[in-house]
């Protein structure tokens, strides 16, 4: 095995589980801390530079960070990193004042973004600042995406909605409301220097089986029926609800349903619970709230009496599932009816471009989803972009924010004469955190604490009304103890095998037992022969160069390092640094700037 | 040391037959530099322990003063254990091990502790043939005072400020060979493959055994004119044979090892089996350690590995024929032989 690159931007970019599995790449760690240091504005200016909203994100973000952090591995919970942007967001002073402003003098391109979601508002957020005049075309008459429309307000109140929103349009971007484009072929002879599509992917899917027309009346689309609750077309609903489907979506409908005058809500899943699509949380969040949710069942047919719906029958399945947990066999045991007044559709949603031409040079998959570049998010026609949902299909806000992000710095190569797909390197800058014997620049003990369970409003209370927020928001003491939970995982181990005198005092003192000195062999053989064999393969061996004395190799395991540091402490030479690695993520500013990492 | 204790943290780790994890046989943080052999030493005594599967409730740590003697509270918090005066630290232990054989006696010295002050002590240790493991953090100075050569010292290995040693140095090695000990070996902190398996058969082995370790002073002794520094002894290391600890659990029938292995069978539980690096090195032969060891080897190796092993000689309680039972098994009724025993005691010396 060769000798580990720490210059390499993805090597300890990865070891920070939490940002490497965050799509925009959020600073976690330093944002923690900086939340730890009582500076919240600071921490919410950090995560905006990446996420753009962090008010909402540390709502109801997916959190792919959170599966991924190490804490998880070490024992059973990961940090709660979602619930501290909230804290940041919660807590920050007045920033619209530190936020990137509209310039003095605009730079005479114009950009056209269709929907007022999380991708455009990204994209206009980026280039606004660098002089584009930015219009957003919003069919609906406030803008948001399916945020506004499809996250209820008890999950996402509005007003943090639109304060995030109103941050991007003092950088004056103008939102036309009540705009549905209906043909991109006119918009493209309007005379924009780019246009950027990020109209999601918003067709529900439906379910055509028996009774579906005769019930029509009773039977709603998941995503339709969640707009118009946010938009109060629909203010009531049935006493018994079915909900179809066991996905995020499903979950938002069954809560809402509660919410609408609904006593009894089934979640009704065709498969097993670990095939299920939502997320733990949200699962816990609807059980806490007496939602049934009931396994293999699988829908029949809409059950009709005198024109009316009257319940559901389903298959009962059952599944034969191999040990790596995939299906293998599928069987019907038999049928049951679930009488009920109203379903809910909640089985995914597509894409659907009615108003974009297919003539005018945007290619069409078999799907109907539009070829797109992943790097540079450009269609196969020039100057059109697209982001969000409608790029790639149904994914989450934190990837949308992400697109967006990527698409500017296209639109903004594409409007400047140069080539898009020439983007800036990421890059690493490591510091030593060392302040003095034994003192780091970060708190480095390790703290057993469990993760804190997020208050809620008792029961009946947001039952009553549809736009009380459920979570309060962790209190003083719950932020205390939690932001001393994260590991600093950014804080790196970074190791000279020259100074290194092969002691074995940092092998002796690693609490984790993450750290060999062994003959050097190709990977395999020497993740097996390490003091704790490096046994899983999705985290990286570091690597030193030959030691001096005995011409062997340090090894670190980077799975389960806790960035405590004993290892930099216990070494008489320093030949273990810790390092503090900032991984430089470009945005169109910095392309534009032209300054990449040091 | 370090800003903070070692967080017990044992989810990854495997358990061994009791149950436990190694953290189960760690100890107080250590307050010894950074660097220091000792700790490493302290180290490969928790694996060894913690591979036996014995409970760390069954041992007793003895040590006198020094830098290696405060080591023993750096392992096995939950076990017996007495730090005693400069020196003395055998006769603690001879008490100790007279009045309960049950424990495993471990005693961790210094070539300060053994060599000089308790130079005596550490010898009639070994006549006695002692049930115990005596470890020599051997690192060839006072690190506690501040370098001063200790009486391990090879002639010209230098101080820090360049003063050459010139008194000849002691082998505990030899001596003990000498001295009748059935157990002699020799390791490097910087060797945890070779220390752990000795440090097992040490424990396994019943009566006196040696460990000499040589354990660098990362302060005082760890620079180029030292021949204890750890580059001098990687560069010089020089194993005679390796030694395997296999105990009877794992014992696998009808496995064979290449022609000519020794394999040795413990009086405690256990077997060794040898692997010769230096040929025709053969442990039982006293003659040719001895040989070995006063014979200057002409490129400066320094020979390592169990240079000694004699399972056949009683130790003391054997020979002394002490009770099996430990005295706090007794009840007061038959450890008091009451007035007219004593009467009776006392005149066999009217």
């Amino acid at each position: 095995m060769k000798p580990t690159d720490v210059k390499d931007p993805d090597y300890f970019h990865k070891v920070v589980d939490c940002q490497w599995a965050c799509p925009a790449h959020t600073p976690v760690p330093e944002y923690i801390r900086l939340i730890a240091q009582g500076k919240f504005t600071e921490a919410y200016l950090v995560n905006r530079r990446s996420n753009v909203f962090p008010g909402i994100l540390g709502r109801v973000c997916d959190r792919p960070c959170e599966p991924a952090c190490r804490r998880g591995r070490v024992e059973e919970e990961p940090v709660a990193i979602c619930r501290l942007k909230r804290v940041a967001a919660d807590h920050r002073d007045e920033v619209a004042h530190l936020i990137p402003q509209k310039p003095e003098t605009l730079n005479g391109k114009k950009i056209a973004l269709i929907g007022a979601g999380p991708a455009s508002l990204t994209v206009a957020n980026d280039l606004a600042p660098l002089g584009y005049e930015c219009t957003v075309f919003e069919a609906m008459h406030r803008p948001g995406g399916l945020m506004i429309s499809n996250i209820p307000s008890f999950r996402l109140p509005e007003e943090v909605l639109d304060e995030e929103i109103e941050y991007i349009t003092n950088m004056g971007v103008e939102i036309k409301l009540n705009h549905r484009i209906e043909s991109l072929q006119s918009l493209l002879g309007e005379g924009y220097d780019a246009v950027f599509v990020g109209t999601g992917a918003p067709k529900g899917k439906d379910l055509w089986i028996e009774g579906r027309e005769e019930a029509a009346a009773n039977i709603h689309i998941g995503i339709e029926w969640l707009e118009n609750v946010a938009f109060e077309h629909t203010k009531k609903i049935g006493e018994k609800v079915l909900i179809i489907g066991v996905g995020n979506t499903a979950m938002d409908c069954c809560r809402s349903s509660l919410r609408l005058g609904a006593a009894d809500v089934k979640v009704m899943a065709r498969k097993p619970r670990e095939f299920f699509k939502a997320s733990p949380w949200e699962l816990e969040d609807a059980e806490e709230e007496n939602v049934e949710i009931l396994v293999n069942h699988s829908p029949k047919r809409f059950v009709v009496e005198n024109g009316k719906l009257t319940g559901m029958e389903f298959e009962l399945m059952e599944y034969e599932l191999d040990e790596r947990g995939r299906i293998t066999e599928t069987r019907v045991a038999g049928s049951k009816i679930i009488p009920c007044d109203d379903v809910i559709l909640a089985i995914g949603q597509e894409n659907a471009f009615p108003w974009i031409e297919r003539d005018i040079g945007i290619e069409f998959d078999k799907w109907g989803v539009p070829v797109v570049d992943e790097t540079t998010h450009e269609s196969t026609l020039n100057g059109v972009f697209f982001g969000g949902d409608s790029a790639f299909g149904p994914k989450n806000i934190i990837w949308a924010v992400e697109h967006g992000h990527q698409a500017a710095i296209s639109i903004h190569k594409h409007c400047q004469g140069l080539e898009v797909s020439d983007r800036m390197p990421r890059g690493v800058n490591l510091a030593s955190a060392k302040m003095g014997v034994n003192e780091w620049m970060y708190s480095n003990t390790f703290d057993g604490s469990l993760r804190r369970e997020m208050p809620l409003v008792e029961l009946k209370e947001r039952l009553s009304d549809r736009k009380k927020e459920v979570e309060t928001g962790f209190t003083d003491a719950q932020i205390v103890t939690e932001v001393q939970r994260c590991l600093n995982c950014d804080v790196q181990t970074v190791f000279e095998a020259p100074l290194c005198k092969e002691c074995d005092a940092c092998i002796d003192i690693c609490p984790v037992d993450c750290l060999s000195i062994v003959p050097v062999a190709e990977e395999s053989v020497l993740r097996q022969s390490l003091k704790v064999p490096a046994q899983n393969l999705d985290q990286a061996v570091y690597v030193s160069e030959a030691l001096p004395d005995t011409g062997r190799v340090m090894v670190k395991d980077e799975d389960l390092c806790l960035h405590c540091g004993l290892c930099a402490e216990r070494c008489p030479t320093s030949a273990w640094d810790m390092q503090d690695a900032y991984i430089f993520i470009p945005h169109v500013t910095e392309e534009a700037e032209g300054v990449a990492a040091e | 040391m370090t800003s903070m204790p070692k967080p017990k943290l044992d989810k990854h780790l495997p358990r061994n037959k009791l149950g436990l994890t190694i953290r189960n046989y760690e100890g107080v943080m250590s307050t010894l530099c950074a660097g220091c052999g000792h700790d490493s030493v302290t180290a490969s005594l928790v694996q060894a322990f913690w591979e036996l599967g014995l409970a760390p409730e069954s041992a007793a740590k003895v040590s006198g003063i020094g830098c290696s003697s405060k080591t023993t509270a750096y392992f096995m918090g939950q076990s017996h254990g007495i730090n005693t005066v400069h020196g003395r630290m055998p006769s603690v232990a001879t008490g100790a091990n007279a009045v309960n054989g049950d424990l495993h006696y471990i005693g961790i010295s210094g070539d300060g502790d053994s060599l000089s002050i308790g130079f005596g002590q550490f010898a009639h240790a070994i006549r006695r043939n002692l049930n115990m493991l005596y470890v020599i953090e051997n690192n060839g100075v006072y690190g506690l005072t501040k370098g001063q050569f200790s009486a391990s010292a090879d002639v010209g290995s230098t101080t820090k400020k360049g003063i050459a040693n010139e008194q000849t140095p002691i082998d505990p090695c030899v001596q003990a060979l000498t001295l009748g000990a059935g157990f002699v070996a020799r390791g490097f902190s910087g060797d945890k493959a070779q220390l752990v398996p000795l440090i097992k058969a040490a424990l396994m082995h019943k009566g006196f055994a040696l460990i000499d370790v040589i354990s660098p002073c990362v302060t005082f002794n760890d620079h180029k004119g030292s021949t204890k520094s750890y580059a001098h002894t990687y560069k010089y290391y020089h194993p005679l044979i390796h030694t395997d600890f296999v105990a009877e659990a794992d014992a696998i029938i009808g496995e064979h090892d290449e022609d000519g292995a020794l394999e040795v069978t413990l009086h405690d539980g256990g077997q060794l089996k040898f692997k010769q690096t230096d040929a025709g090195y053969d442990p039982r032969d006293k003659a040719q350690a001895v040989e070995t060891l006063m014979t200057p080897s002409s490129n400066g190796e320094i020979r390592t590995g169990l240079l000694y092993l004699n399972e056949d000689s009683p130790d003391m309680h054997g020979s002394n024929q002490l009770p099996a039972r430990p005295l706090n098994q007794f009840a007061h009724e038959e450890l008091c032989p009451g007035s007219a025993g004593l009467e009776k005691l006392l005149r066999r010396y009217g």
